[in-house]
């Protein structure tokens, strides 16, 4: 694919002796949103944070557009253009909404960029002022995806972000998400538990079994119960 | 009566130790500002600290000695050179040391403590073996010595107003450094969490070589205020580091306003007391206070309240 703005090709990550990770090869394109399924301990966050420089790789590329990141450190990373929404959120609790917003914004941070997410989230404006760690779990949230958008980057990369929010949040999360992508032209991938997000976004499903996708579905004919024979215990 | 003093006296009395402990205040807030920067911001316990202090004295020395020597007619404001040479060099070191030593350590909180100890010994001997052992002290130029008479009985020192005044000025520039710029805004966030800091954007490693860079050549300034009170030996430091770690504790480890309260506190109960009883009484009394609220207030004078 040449359009593929993000592509992983032969990746191995291992925590000391243990491999988790054993040769992956994913290719994400330009525009497309893909939910990477699977049950815990399967490798979604190792693979994500793999991605954003928080583990180091053992073997194989990444690339992000056509800049390869597999040897940068995290905040090159994001300068080439990735952005990475932590599982649990991790805002910084003592921050105020606002200043958590800027750490995410390069050098030349613009108020535009400030407006563009205040009009994604308008809820965060009305919060600005307040210390992150005030708000609830589902605001809290979108301060965390904020912050990843404030970077401006090409491919977003969110770690279960339904976890722990409540549904109706969710599905509004799912509407906000496409809109970023149809907006922007963002290519995301996401990886998930909860399998009714995962259809609701995602153009692509993959499953990850023991480090590796060892199940794929696209389009329209994406099978909702055959995934879930994947991720049930 | 009263031991001796009428009200009057007394009343002098208050208002002149008050404003002895206010420079004491004010050099103890110059190194803890420092400090807290460093401890409170970085979790690093940088034992050298007064060695940095002492290093901006030694500089503040050596300008005030060139002064005399190569420009006598400038002599009068070598003071405001010496604080800046003063930050510079203090600055520079921490730098250095960040890199070379602190930034390998940065995960191990009793291991920074042993290095930066051993540090301190390093310096003291370097500058002993450099400056010799005796204690230096500075010449003030004219204009600085002397004291303002407020009333009959009350006379208030010139330097101790200057070393104030300073104090004000590098407050208000840290509080306006962490709170309202950007690099604040990012030392405030790699403190919170690291990996997540880098993970958004930030040069976490440069961020925290400026931050103890920064709060090092704060250390220097107060040696640069220092020698208007005291006279410079390899070890002056020591005598220093307790007491601003305690004010940086009692403050609340991450909160400015914290410590600037805790030094307060703290050099106005040392110097009043210090009046009446000996100074190391004086000083038992502050630390058993410090001691007790601290048992009520493990977290300190000041602390932020947020959902974690």
């Amino acid at each position: 694919m040449s359009n593929a703005m993000l592509t992983i090709d032969d990746l191995h990550v291992a925590y000391g002796k243990s491999e988790v990770l054993h040769g992956l090869n994913l290719s994400l394109a330009k525009n497309e949103i893909i939910a990477l399924m699977g049950r815990n301990g399967m490798g979604k966050t190792t693979l994500m944070k793999a991605l954003i420089g928080l583990l180091p790789s053992l073997r194989g590329t990444m690339k992000v557009d056509d800049l390869d990141i597999t040897k940068l450190k995290s905040y090159q990373r994001v300068a080439g253009g990735v952005a990475y929404v932590p599982q649990g959120r991790m805002i910084f609790s003592s921050m105020t909404v606002e200043e958590n917003i800027e750490t995410g914004m390069a050098k030349s941070s613009k108020s535009s960029i400030l407006t563009g997410i205040y009009e994604l989230f308008p809820v965060l404006l009305e919060m600005r002022k307040r210390r992150g760690g005030n708000l609830s779990g589902g605001q809290q949230q979108q301060l965390a995806i904020a912050r990843a958008l404030a970077s401006e980057p090409k491919v977003l990369l969110l770690d279960e972000p339904t976890e722990g929010i409540q549904p109706s949040i969710i599905r509004e999360m799912a509407r906000t998400l496409k809109r970023i992508r149809d907006e922007r032209g963002l290519s995301i991938l996401v990886s998930e538990q909860v399998l009714s997000f995962a259809l609701d976004i995602a153009d692509r499903v993959l499953v990850i079994e023991n480090g590796e996708i060892v199940h794929e579905e696209s389009g329209a004919e994406i099978d909702g119960a055959k995934i879930s024979r994947f991720l049930s215990v | 009566m009263l031991g001796g003093y009428t009200f009057t006296d007394l009343g002098s009395i208050f208002v002149m130790q008050g404003f002895a402990g206010l420079i004491l205040f004010s050099v103890f807030v110059l190194m803890a500002l420092g400090l807290a920067i460093i401890f409170g911001q970085m979790g690093v316990i940088n034992m050298a600290h007064g060695e940095f202090m002492i290093l901006g004295a030694y500089v503040t020395y050596l300008t005030s000695t060139f002064f005399q020597a190569h420009l006598p007619g400038l002599f009068s404001i070598y003071f405001f050179v010496a604080i800046v040479l003063a930050f510079i060099a203090s600055g520079i070191m921490g730098l250095i040391v960040e890199y070379v030593l602190i930034r390998h350590l940065y995960n191990r909180p009793l291991d920074t403590l042993l290095a930066t100890w051993g540090l301190s010994l390093i310096l003291q001997q370097a500058y002993r073996t450099i400056f010799g052992a005796r204690e230096v002290g500075v010449e003030l130029p004219q204009w600085m010595l002397g004291s303002w008479h407020a009333t009959e009985s009350i006379e208030i020192p010139i330097n101790g107003m200057i070393i104030m005044a300073l104090t004000i000025l590098i407050t208000i520039g840290v509080g306006f450094l962490m709170y309202k710029s950007r690099w604040g805004k990012n030392v405030r966030a790699v403190v919170q969490n690291r990996a997540i800091a880098g993970a958004v954007g930030i040069d976490t490693e440069k961020v925290d070589r400026y931050t103890f860079g920064i709060g090092c050549g704060i250390a220097g300034i107060a040696g640069a205020a220092f020698t208007m009170i005291g006279s410079t030996g390899p070890t002056s430091g020591q005598l220093y580091i307790v007491n601003a770690f305690l004010i940086v504790v009692f403050g609340g480890a991450q909160s400015l306003l914290g410590t600037i309260a805790s030094a307060f506190t703290i050099s106005q109960t040392q110097s009043t007391l210090e009046f009446f009883l000996s100074g190391s009484m004086a000083a038992v009394i502050t630390l058993l206070a410090v001691v007790g609220l601290l048992m009520l207030r493990p977290q300190g004078l000041f602390t932020l309240k947020v959902r974690r």
